[in-house]
This record gives C-alpha cells, structure tokens and sequence, in this order.
C-alpha cells in the first residue's frame, strides 16, 4: 500500500511542472499543456484521496468529472488557439494582445 | 520493497520526467508525442489508488481525444512555426528565470506542507473505509453517478454539450467572429 503523501509529493511536482510551462512558454498549444498537467495533477489528488473514501465515492467521482471538464475546455481552447492562428498568424501569446479588430 | 513499490515508483519518475521533457522540449511535435508517455504513466498511478475505471477514461479521453485533438490543432496551425520556434531558443530570457523562480518557490512550499502533515492524525483518516482491491469500484461509480451524485451529472452533460457546439461555432470555416 503506498502512502498518500507519496501521491501528494508526484501531484505537487506535476502542478509545478504545469506551472513552468503556463508561465514561460511562447506557443499557445504547450501552454494548454501545462494547464493539462495541473489539472492531471489535481485528479492524481483526487483519486489517492478517494482511496480512503469507499461509502460516498467522491473522489473517484469528481475525478471522473474533471477529466471530463478538461477533454471539454481542450476542444474549445484548441478551436480559440487556430482562430487566433488564422487572425494574428502566430500562436505566441505574448504576441497576441488585442482583443479587438 | 516490494513489486508494487518498484512498479509505482518507476511510473512515478516517468510521469515527472516526462512532464519535464514535454515542458522543456522546443521541438512541439516531439513535447506532444512526450505527452502521451506523462498520461499513460499517470493512468497506471491511478490503478495503484485502486481507480481502474478513472485510468481507463484518462486513457480514452487523453489519449483518444484530447492528443489527437492536438495533433490536429498542431498541424492546422503549424506552417512558419517551426521555423519560428528556433530563433527564440538561444538565449535565457529573464521572464523564464521568474517562471523558474515561481515554480520552485512553489514546489517547496507544498513540499514542506506535505511533509509536515502527519495524515493518520487527521480526523477524516480516522473513520476512513478504504477501498479494497477485490471491490468493483466500476459498479460503485456507476451507482454513486445515478445516486448521489445525479446533479452533477446532468449539469455536466448540458455543459459538454455547450462546450461541443461553441467549439463547433467558433472552428466553422468562415466565421465573422
């Protein structure tokens, strides 16, 4: 049985793997990435917590539904990202900062 | 140490190396195909929390859906950026040296909050019921999902079914917006 804080210290280096990647890259699509690991990180949380939590199910529950919530934001950030291509023609998004026409 | 200890601690290094690799890698087409390794490892670190049927979505959704769904948005979207990319990657710019900064500050405090927690003190760890390796947590889910958690459920079924037509309306070739 391996403890949860061995869960917890993997989760906390994947949320700050995630973190770098959302702060310093310049292509919109490793960006996504990085939010993937945070949100991937969160879940591992979830279902080592949920271990210990037989009766209600929570963990596993809300595990499976935030995989399911990040699958729907990859679909509507991926479409944002080829407008913003076909708009700005870069991905860069230190280079994309106007919101308007 | 045992066989379950060496298998989790092996998936363990390749999600974090992995993770590394993906976020360092210049080269995008390589970071994604990366990625692939970081989700299969961490379904296989859900199976030691005794998650099978969430390791079984990840591998579905991530590597079924979501990577292709990538692949695809990389392709559509990638003409001049791979020779693009190159230029930027001399050089260390001092807004990497924040993000490092951050990151590591970060990292070491929830690594300390970790480490000082001492879980079987907790007062939810004392009236735990723990899971066991022979139950059917499928037929549980399936229950809890139906049951308890009925709401959430349906709220998130409206919700993929937005998020499927605004991405469908926003990707329509030839749109105004």
């Amino acid at each position: 049985m391996i403890p949860i804080s061995h869960f917890m210290l993997i989760s906390a280096g994947l949320f700050c793997i995630g973190l770098y990647a959302v702060l310093t890259r310049r292509n919109a699509i490793q960006v996504l990435i990085g939010i993937e690991f945070m949100i991937n990180a969160a879940v591992l949380n979830f279902v080592a917590f949920g271990r210990y939590d037989k009766i209600s199910g929570g963990g596993q529950m809300f595990a499976l539904f935030a995989i399911v919530l990040a699958a729907a934001g990859v679909a509507v950030a991926l479409a944002i990202i080829l407008n913003v291509y076909k708009y700005f023609k870069s991905i860069n998004p230190t280079k994309t900062d106007t919101l308007r026409d | 140490m045992g066989q379950e200890q060496i298998i989790f601690y092996f998936f363990a290094a390749s999600v974090l190396i992995s993770a590394l690799c993906v976020v360092v890698m210049k080269n995008l087409v390589r970071s994604i195909f990366l990625f692939f390794v970081t989700l299969f490892s961490l379904a296989a670190l859900y199976l030691f929390a005794l998650a099978d049927f969430i390791a079984l979505a990840q591998v579905v959704i991530y590597a079924g859906g979501v990577l292709v769904l990538m692949l695809f948005a990389f392709m559509l979207s990638n003409r001049e950026l791979l020779n693009s990319l190159k230029p930027t990657a001399s050089g260390f710019k001092i807004n990497h040296f924040a993000g490092i900064l951050i990151s590591l500050l970060f990292l070491f405090i929830l690594f300390t909050v970790i480490i000082k927690i001492d879980f079987n003190q907790l007062d939810w760890m004392q009236e735990r019921v723990p899971i066991n390796a022979s139950d059917n947590t499928t037929h549980q889910i399936g229950i809890h999902t139906m049951t308890t958690y009925l709401l959430p459920f349906e709220i998130l079924s409206v919700f993929l079914m937005m998020a499927l037509i605004g991405a469908a309306h926003l990707a329509r070739r030839g749109n105004k917006a």
